[in-house]
Parts: structure tokens; sequence; C-alpha cells
């Protein structure tokens, strides 16, 4: 089987480019307006590359928060990229390290989940995703720095970040072998983590849905498919 | 337009506590057999997360947030389009408010 190349990864990207023009310009906005100056944006676009984690260090820097604070908050709220690495991991085998260290560089949400249906995975073609996404996240940033005296509706374009999601929510769902787990696991993660966030706001509520979901996830298939032929 | 640099040491600290998880179990992981238990549940990741992270962003996103995000949900399961879906949502999202 041919190997998919690097174009063939930067074609599918097309989505989550479009998705990151959006929630990047309303970055871009939000950025310039606390005080950054456009290499600064430019910066935090290009060498953090984290969306959400570019939302909290913005409005902690603008309620004057000190800098450790600022740094272990983005810990903590990147910390479920443990867990998107380490589910790509078994697609990568017997790639180069120094490969996979670039391509975990960046590693985002949406590109996890575009490269995650795909066995086995081309360091190309996971380049080629990268690339794309990371640029379009970076001119989206100063795009939005550029308009920011000018935009005002932020809230609109960041929606994009949701739907996104549910698209790519959906396009999970369709390839795992049980629809009605799959399904399961989404409703009961969808609802722990409202629930946490509710309960105690913070980057925690992402982590442990994740961790009782995917675990809920096991154990209905482990349970269904019983002792015998469990491997 | 220029870099402060107590913001370029900020966005440094920041990008290096976000570089470790995001490398290191790639690195570490893609050497080893994974147990079929922990490859198993790693395959449930993907969703886990997707749902999470999508439920925690309606709870701020206001009363039109939940109209939107169906809308986004029908045209993706009905076309199979990412790129649909963030149009439907955000148009749906921009006309309700």
């Amino acid at each position: 089987m041919k190997r998919e190349s690097f174009a063939a990864g930067m074609r599918a990207a097309v989505p989550v480019v479009l998705g990151y023009l959006g929630i990047g310009i309303a970055a871009g906005v939000v950025e310039r307006a606390a005080g950054l100056s456009y290499a600064e944006v430019l910066l935090i676009s290009a060498v953090l590359y984290a969306g959400s984690a570019q939302f909290v260090v913005t409005s902690m820097l603008s309620l004057a928060s000190s800098a450790s604070a600022i740094v272990l908050t983005v810990f903590f709220l990147n910390l479920r990229h443990l867990l998107l690495s380490a589910a790509l991991a078994p697609a990568l085998r017997g790639v180069p390290a120094w490969k996979n260290a670039l391509l975990g560089l960046q590693l985002t949400d949406e590109t996890f989940v575009v490269a995650s249906g795909r066995r086995p995975l081309s360091p190309a073609w996971m380049a080629g995703l990268n690339l794309a996404a990371w640029s379009a996240w970076a001119m989206a940033n100063l795009a939005g720095a550029a308009l920011s005296g000018a935009a005002r509706d932020t809230r609109t374009l960041a929606f994009a970040l949701p739907a996104m999601f549910a698209g790519l929510l959906v396009l999970q769902v369709r390839i795992q072998p049980r629809l009605r787990g799959a399904l399961g696991v989404a409703l009961f993660s969808g609802a722990a983590g409202a629930g946490i966030q509710l309960a105690a706001p913070g980057p925690g509520a992402v982590i442990g849905a994740t961790v009782l979901g995917a675990t809920l996830g096991l154990s209905l298939e482990r349970w269904k498919s019983g002792p015998k032929s469990s491997r | 337009m220029e870099v402060r640099p107590e913001i370029l040491a900020l966005v440094l600290g920041c990008a290096l506590v976000t570089a470790v998880p995001r490398v290191l179990p790639l690195v570490a992981l893609s050497r080893l057999e994974l147990p079929p238990w922990l490859a198993d549940w790693l395959r449930y990741v993907p969703i886990a997360v997707l749902a999470a992270l999508l439920a925690i962003e309606l709870l701020s996103a206001g009363a039109a947030g939940l109209p939107a995000i169906t809308a986004a949900f029908a045209l993706a399961a009905a076309t199979r389009s990412l790129l649909g879906s963030v149009i439907a949502g955000v148009a749906l999202y921009w006309l309700l408010n």
C-alpha cells in the first residue's frame, strides 16, 4: 500500500484550516486588545500554538496575573495532550523518534481527531496536516490582530470551535466498530465534562471526563464480549 | 512591533509545559507494544475528549448554542462534511444572536 503524501495531508487539513481561520481571528482580536504587539501575537500563535491556552493567557495577562500562575494554568489546561499523544502512538510505531517528536509538537485537538482514524499513519501525511493547520492558525491570529480595532463580534467567530468539535465527533463515531458503545461514551463524556465544569471549573474537567468516558467504553466492550473472548 | 522580554519568557514557559505532554507519549509509547486493554482504552479517547470539550464550550455559548450545534450535528451526520458543519453551526449561531 502506498503511503499517503504530504500533499494529501494538507488536503485533509482543509476543514481544520477553515475552523482555525474563525477561531484564530477571534484569538488575534482579543490578543491585540489585551495589549500584545503584532510580533507578540505571531510569537504566541506560532510557538505556543494552542487555542484555548492562548485565550487563557490573554485573559490572565489582562488581569495582571503572575507569570508563574499563567504557566501553571497552561500546563494543566494542556495536560490533556498526554492522552491524545498516547492514543496516536500505536499508529506511528517504527517511526524515528525525532520525527515523532516534531509531529507531536504540533499536535492539537483537531489535527489529532483528523489523524486518529488512519492506520498506519504516514509521517509525511501528518506533517502536511500539521503544517497546513499551524500556518493557518498563525495567519488567522495576525489577521485578527489587524482587525482588532474594527471587529467586535468575536463570540460568533469563536463558535467555529464547538461547531468543528460537533463535526469531528460525528466523523469519529462513524469509524468506531461499536456504534452504540461509541454513542454511549460520547453522551456520558459530554455530561461528565459539563458536570465537572459546573461543579469545579478548570482544566481538570476535560481530563476527568475523558478518563471516565474511555474507561466506560472499555468496560462496556469487555463486558459485552465476555471474559473468554477478551484476548 | 516588538517583543517584550517578559512576554517572550512567558510564551516560552507556556510552550515548554505544552510541548512535554504533546511529545513525550508519542515518542515513548511508539517504541512499545501496548497491552491490548490499553490500546482499546486509547481508542475511546478521541470521542471522549471531543464530547467533553464540546459540552464545556456549550456551557458558555448562551441560548443560541444548542440549536446551532444541533444544525452542525445534523449536517455532519447527513453529509459527513466537516466544512459544512462548521459553516452551518456558525451561520445559525450568528442568525440567532
